[in-house]
């Protein structure tokens, strides 16, 4: 029998029990959506977290105070320290060749208020190196200038949202703000695009560390951003950076610096894994659309036991007969799984509009895995009910009206 | 062209052991004209499926055009029915999503023959049969008597040697059964040996040979 004609047979066959054929496509489809669909919230997710720590800056170390023994391993944020990092070692550090930048960075929440309006904030002490090294915008104004870090200046930038609950749609700038017990004049506004790992830019203030530090009341910084002169040079500058604060802590080791590549890679390992795990967990629905598969191609055996007896009796050979239902199976198999393609990509791209801020992306690999499973599923679970239908007795079968 | 020697067919019914055919010897020409005729059950199905190597004997030698088929495997056995034996059944055994046309041509697409003469061997048999405006037909839409002609044509479009017949005209009605046995006949008159199974006296009583069999047992066998 010729290719085309075994072709065009199973195509009738499917066209003939039109409601069978419905629901197994819809079968395939769905298992066929969900690899399609998962997989790239898994690669959404993965490519989200990457550009979150890609804006923090190129070539960057960050300096935390205490030490983590593991190396890898998520940094010890809430750890306790033994001794404090202090704005005088993050100055110290501007000595090292191989450093570009340094921004100190405390971390507090205060009182923000201005006239009758206040409000809870996110204050973060830092100098005017920040902008650089975090890429921050400005949408009116300027940044906070520390020619001298040292110097509690009494200046403030402010996020989008806290200025427009502050001011509401009068001028701002150059007013003056009340942090606790201190005041502030207001030099600029961010733009609120500025939005990086999960902290909303347009709700925090910017304050010079020195204003900060008094304002907390307190020595220690939250952390210290170095950012080093080239990619190259981040491995030496890492070790540096360890020794000075070595050297300047009485030879404790009580800091830990994790580079930005580093971070990166982790987070990168960790979800693509996830991705993987998600999309083993969607193929378990390919191969129960596979077991549907067999059911139903068991029950068309059955139904169509006469037209197996006549072929056998027009001169179809038992591996014929095999070949016939098996092309079905893959015909089905292959349908179904061109829709699901179809329907997944479009969730996608619906998903994408949904939420454009994530980079949902369904991963080659993932869409050419469904589909190849998808087939061998077809082939696989086609094989038994085909042979029951060879090995049907034409006798037999014909017997039956 | 037939060679039957000492042909047994045994079925397990339960646990009893049923001889369905018995010690058969029979020989046919080429072109014989033949009925076989007997009462429900006595084998005369048998007889016509394991001629038509539907069923395989369980003693005896079966040879055909001088081949022996007692015990071909299942794709020789394939091979001979595609190319040297033409079915036509009671219940007509069309496939019912297939147009007539399509039905007809069923053999030659199972023996891989070319698109374009297949559809040329179709039309030529439609309008020899007086259908060539049914070719379009699913069965569903045809008579009883159009469905076993379409049947007809689809046996004897490989052009066999034997055309076997089983109760071809159990389903008609006497006039469509009437037009169904002349086909067959003139079938026949072009030289293809016809068996046609029957227990109707006045059809078995159209051919020149009859064999009647009882108990799986050829009991006569007579020419007219």
């Amino acid at each position: 029998m010729r290719a085309s004609d075994l072709l065009a047979f199973a195509l009738s066959a499917l066209r003939g029990f039109r409601m069978r054929t419905l629901l197994m496509l819809l079968a395939m489809a769905i298992a066929v959506a969900a690899v399609v669909v998962l997989t790239a919230l898994g690669e959404g997710a993965r490519r989200y977290v990457i550009d979150q720590f890609s804006s923090l800056g190129t070539n960057l170390l960050i300096v935390l105070p205490g030490r983590s023994e593991t190396t890898g391993g998520p940094p010890p944020l809430l750890g306790t320290t033994p001794r404090d990092l202090t704005l005088a070692d993050a100055l110290a550090l501007n000595r090292e060749p191989a450093v570009r930048r340094v921004a100190p960075v405390s971390l507090g929440n205060v009182e923000v208020s201005v006239g009758a309006r206040s409000r809870e904030a996110t204050i973060i002490g830092t100098t005017t190196e920040f902008q650089q090294v975090r890429q921050i915008e400005m949408a009116r104004g300027r940044f906070i200038q520390t020619p001298e870090p040292t110097r509690a200046s009494a200046e403030c930038v402010i996020g989008r949202k806290i200025y427009r609950e502050m001011f509401g749609n009068r001028p701002g700038l150059g007013e003056w703000l009340r942090l606790a017990d201190r005041r502030c004049r207001l030099v600029g506004v961010l733009a609120s695009e500025a939005h990086s790992l999960g902290m909303a830019m347009d709700e925090i203030v910017v304050v010079p560390v020195a204003f900060a530090l008094t304002l907390f009341d307190s020595e220690s910084l939250f952390r210290v951003l170095v950012e080093v002169r080239s990619r190259e040079q981040i491995a030496a500058a890492r070790e540096a950076v360890i020794h000075m604060i070595r050297v300047r802590h009485d030879g404790e080791d009580d800091v830990t610096v994790i580079a930005q590549d580093s971070v990166l890679s982790t987070f990168d390992r960790i979800l693509r894994t996830l991705t993987y795990a998600v999309a083993g967990i969607a193929a378990i629905s390919l191969v129960v659309a596979g077991v549907l598969v067999m059911n139903v191609m068991l029950i068309a055996v059955t139904q169509r036991t006469a037209e197996v007896g006549l072929l056998k009796a027009l001169g179809s050979s038992p591996t014929l007969i095999t070949r016939l239902f098996v092309t079905e199976a893959i015909l089905l198999a292959g349908l179904g799984a061109t829709i699901g393609l179809a329907a997944g990509y479009l969730a996608v791209a619906v998903l994408r509009g949904l939420y454009p801020q994530i980079p949902f992306a369904v991963p080659l690999w993932a869409a050419l895995a469904s589909v190849m499973v998808a087939l061998a599923t077809g082939v696989f679970f086609g094989l038994l009910p085909a042979r029951r239908a060879a090995r049907l007795d034409p006798v037999v079968a014909l017997a039956r009206r | 062209m037939i060679e039957l020697r000492g042909l047994g067919r045994d079925f397990l019914v339960g646990d009893q052991l049923v001889h369905a055919l018995r010690d058969i010897d029979l020989s046919i020409r080429q072109g014989e004209y033949i009925s076989i005729m007997g009462p429900s059950g006595s084998g005369k199905s048998t007889l016509l499926n394991v001629l038509g190597l539907l069923d395989r004997p369980d003693k005896g030698q079966y040879l055909l055009e001088g081949e022996d088929v007692t015990s071909l495997d299942d794709d020789e056995a394939a091979r001979i029915r595609r190319e040297k034996v033409g079915f036509v059944f009671q219940f007509f055994h069309l496939v019912p999503r297939l147009s007539a046309a399509d039905n007809i041509a069923l053999p030659m697409m199972l023996a891989g023959i070319d698109p374009v003469e297949r559809r040329e061997r179709v039309q030529r048999v439609l309008n020899s049969l007086a259908l060539s405006d049914r070719g379009h037909h699913r069965p569903d839409q045809l008579s009883g008597g159009q469905r076993q002609r379409v049947a007809i044509a689809r046996a004897v479009i490989m052009n066999p040697a034997v055309i076997l017949a089983d109760e071809p005209t159990g389903n008609l009605d006497t006039q469509s059964g009437q037009d169904v046995l002349r086909l067959l006949e003139q079938f026949n008159a072009e030289g293809k040996t016809l068996l046609v199974v029957t227990h109707d006296p006045d059809i078995g009583g159209r051919s020149r040979r009859h064999i009647r069999i009882v108990d799986g047992a050829i009991q006569s066998d007579r020419l007219q």
